[in-house]
């Protein structure tokens, strides 16, 4: 589940958990009407983002932690609970640090020790609630390869939590975007970000750069110039706006495509980037242009637009 | 390797200034007087102190002035634990007053106290005659004294825990939850343990209020000798007899048990910040 902070999504997790309750609707697990259970009967694995580990247990004795509450009827033998303890922290990869306390940890660590806790439990669906959000960037990077692995050898149903765009279109199989408490798309990420439904969710995913234009008799107009745009089938006339991705554009000579100025033009690691001033706003937009491009800043260039993205304005 | 150094200059200013003062405040108002009466008790040598711990009569002020003691402490320890979890977890009208009413005992003159307590609890009181027609009498008996000391030691248990219950972290709550643990397994393996450090410190405290306690005790005490005559009481008396010696025999007593005793109170709270992780 992605969304800006405010959208609603950490409500939605925890109602999903059953910390929190809805005022209507119902909660379903696969054909399981769970709406009225409680948190504890929705045997969920709920990862939070300051990690919510037991600071007086151990690491294994926080892992050990769901087994040991359970009904004596239910619950493993010591030995077993031992072997399973055994087997999280090495499938988590904190051989050694079982008697550790958790004040005694990294950050990255601890977060791996509350999945870990998670997921002794065997829950029927593992929620995540922006789990690499307080680590660094490193970090971050490495726990998400991580658990994208983890999710794989496991195979537990697992929703996650995120504002950060990248994290959840490398992670998911599916991805929900919120915004304001609804459901703005649902959909692989390969369809939210090809086809987005809505002008939310295109100017959430990436940069863009939008521009008030006017349909009329399937052309585009920019501040009354027509532009070398093709309209998409089923756009009606009036007022639009354009979004446009650096990705989608390519540079040309001036005189085709949306007009632009350069801004100015910086060496990456990977090439070159240009910042251009779109048609006449004071819209910038980055653009990666191949090294041996010949590019001053004011000079005018065209840029193509590969497809055109278009939404009524207001 | 020596623990006990003093520290190199830091850019810290201050130690000598501030060791300098506690040294001082310590000595004037703790270790010299302490000493001078250790001193006094001395005349009578270890054999002499013996002798007046086990004369008959302070032999029983004693075991009542520690067993109600140590009684009201851990009761004191339980309720206020209780206390402090209802004012800082729940919201209700009158909580700010509540709050404020727990620290009455610390700022009433304890004699107040103690003819307040005396005045329900005696058989013809508000609360006494509720008991009395079950025989059951609590003014001027050792519960009358248990109950002035419960009283008089509250405010340190309830006080000491309520910052930390205040402290504790929802999501722990829920983790706990999420994981299967009923509300009392939570309460009992992820709320309470950490509280543990606190509840003793405030015992240790309650427990040293309540063997100091004279003002609010002799009132509703009856002061029986052998029955409900506390220590501190005798060494009042001894005093008025002018027996001084033996008003410090039996205080050079008192400061030894409890000494020991806050000693050991010390050292379970040390080993139980280690087992919790406070490191």
């Amino acid at each position: 589940m992605l969304g800006p902070s405010g959208s609603g999504k950490t409500t939605l997790l925890r109602i999903i958990a059953g910390l929190e309750f809805a005022t209507e609707g119902s909660v379903f697990f696969g054909a399981e009407d769970a709406t009225h259970l409680s948190v504890q009967q929705r045997r969920v694995g709920f990862v939070f983002q300051h990690y919510a580990l037991f600071k007086h247990l151990t690491v294994a004795d926080n892992i050990a932690y769901g087994l040991k509450v359970r009904p004596r009827r239910e619950r493993p033998p010591a030995a077993a609970i031992k072997r399973r303890v055994e087997e999280l922290i090495d499938l988590v990869q904190l051989n050694d640090l079982g008697r550790r306390y958790p004040a005694q940890l990294s950050g990255g660590q601890r977060q791996r020790v509350a999945l870990a806790r998670a997921l002794a439990v065997e829950p029927r669906v593992l929620l995540l609630d922006e789990p690499f959000g307080a680590l660094d960037a490193k970090v971050r990077k490495d726990l998400r390869r991580w658990l994208r692995e983890i999710h794989d050898r496991t195979g537990h149903t697992t929703i996650f939590v995120t504002h950060d765009q990248d994290e959840a279109l490398e992670l998911a199989d599916r991805v929900a975007i919120l915004s304001n408490g609804r459901l703005e798309q649902v959909g692989t990420p390969d369809e939210v970000y090809e086809n987005p439904a809505s002008p939310f969710v295109l100017s959430f995913l990436g940069d863009t750069a939008r521009l008030p234009v006017e349909v009329r008799d399937d052309k585009v107009f920019l501040a009354g110039e027509a532009l070398d745009v093709a309209v998409p089938p089923g756009t009606g006339p009036g007022k639009h706006d354009i979004y446009l991705r650096p990705n989608e554009l390519t540079l040309t000579e001036a005189g085709t495509g949306v007009p632009g100025i350069i801004a100015s033009v910086r060496r990456t690691v990977n090439g070159r980037r240009a910042e251009v001033r779109v048609a006449f706003s004071d819209k910038l937009i980055e653009l990666d242009v191949p090294p041996g491009a010949d590019l001053n800043v004011s000079d005018r260039i065209g840029l193509k637009v590969q497809q055109a993205r278009l939404f009524p304005s207001g | 390797m020596s623990l006990s150094r003093f520290p190199a200059p830091s850019v810290i200013p201050g130690f000598g200034f501030a060791f300098g003062y506690t040294i001082l405040y310590l000595g004037l108002i703790v270790l010299i007087p302490l000493g001078g009466l250790i001193l006094r008790a001395s005349d009578i040598g270890l054999a002499g102190l013996w002798a007046v711990a086990t004369n008959e009569r302070v032999a029983a002020a004693l075991k009542l002035s520690f067993g109600t003691s140590a009684l009201a402490a851990t009761f004191s320890a339980v309720f206020g634990l209780v206390i402090a979890w209802v004012l800082t977890r729940y919201r209700f009208p009158g909580r700010r007053l509540l709050d404020a009413a727990v620290d009455l005992p610390f700022a009433l003159p304890t004699a107040v106290a103690g003819i307040a307590l005396s005045a329900i609890y005696a058989q013809n009181g508000v609360i006494g005659s509720l008991f009395a027609p079950y025989g059951i009498r609590i003014a001027y008996t050792p519960i009358g004294i248990f109950i002035a000391l419960v009283f008089v030691s509250i405010p340190f248990t309830v006080r000491m825990v309520q910052p930390l219950i205040a402290e504790i972290d929802r999501e722990l709550e829920e983790a706990s939850a999420t994981l299967g643990a009923r509300r009392g397994q939570t309460v009992w393996r992820v709320l309470l343990p950490p509280l543990i450090p606190a509840i003793l410190t405030g015992l240790a405290l309650a427990f040293a209020r309540a063997v100091g306690e004279y003002g609010s005790v002799i009132f509703i005490a009856g002061n029986l000798p052998y029955v409900s005559e506390i220590a501190p009481l005798l060494i009042v008396i001894k005093l008025e007899e002018f027996d001084y010696t033996g008003a410090t025999a039996i205080a050079t007593v008192m400061l030894m048990i409890s000494f020991s005793v806050l000693l050991l109170i010390n050292l379970i709270q040390a080993w139980s910040r280690k087992r919790f992780g406070y490191v």
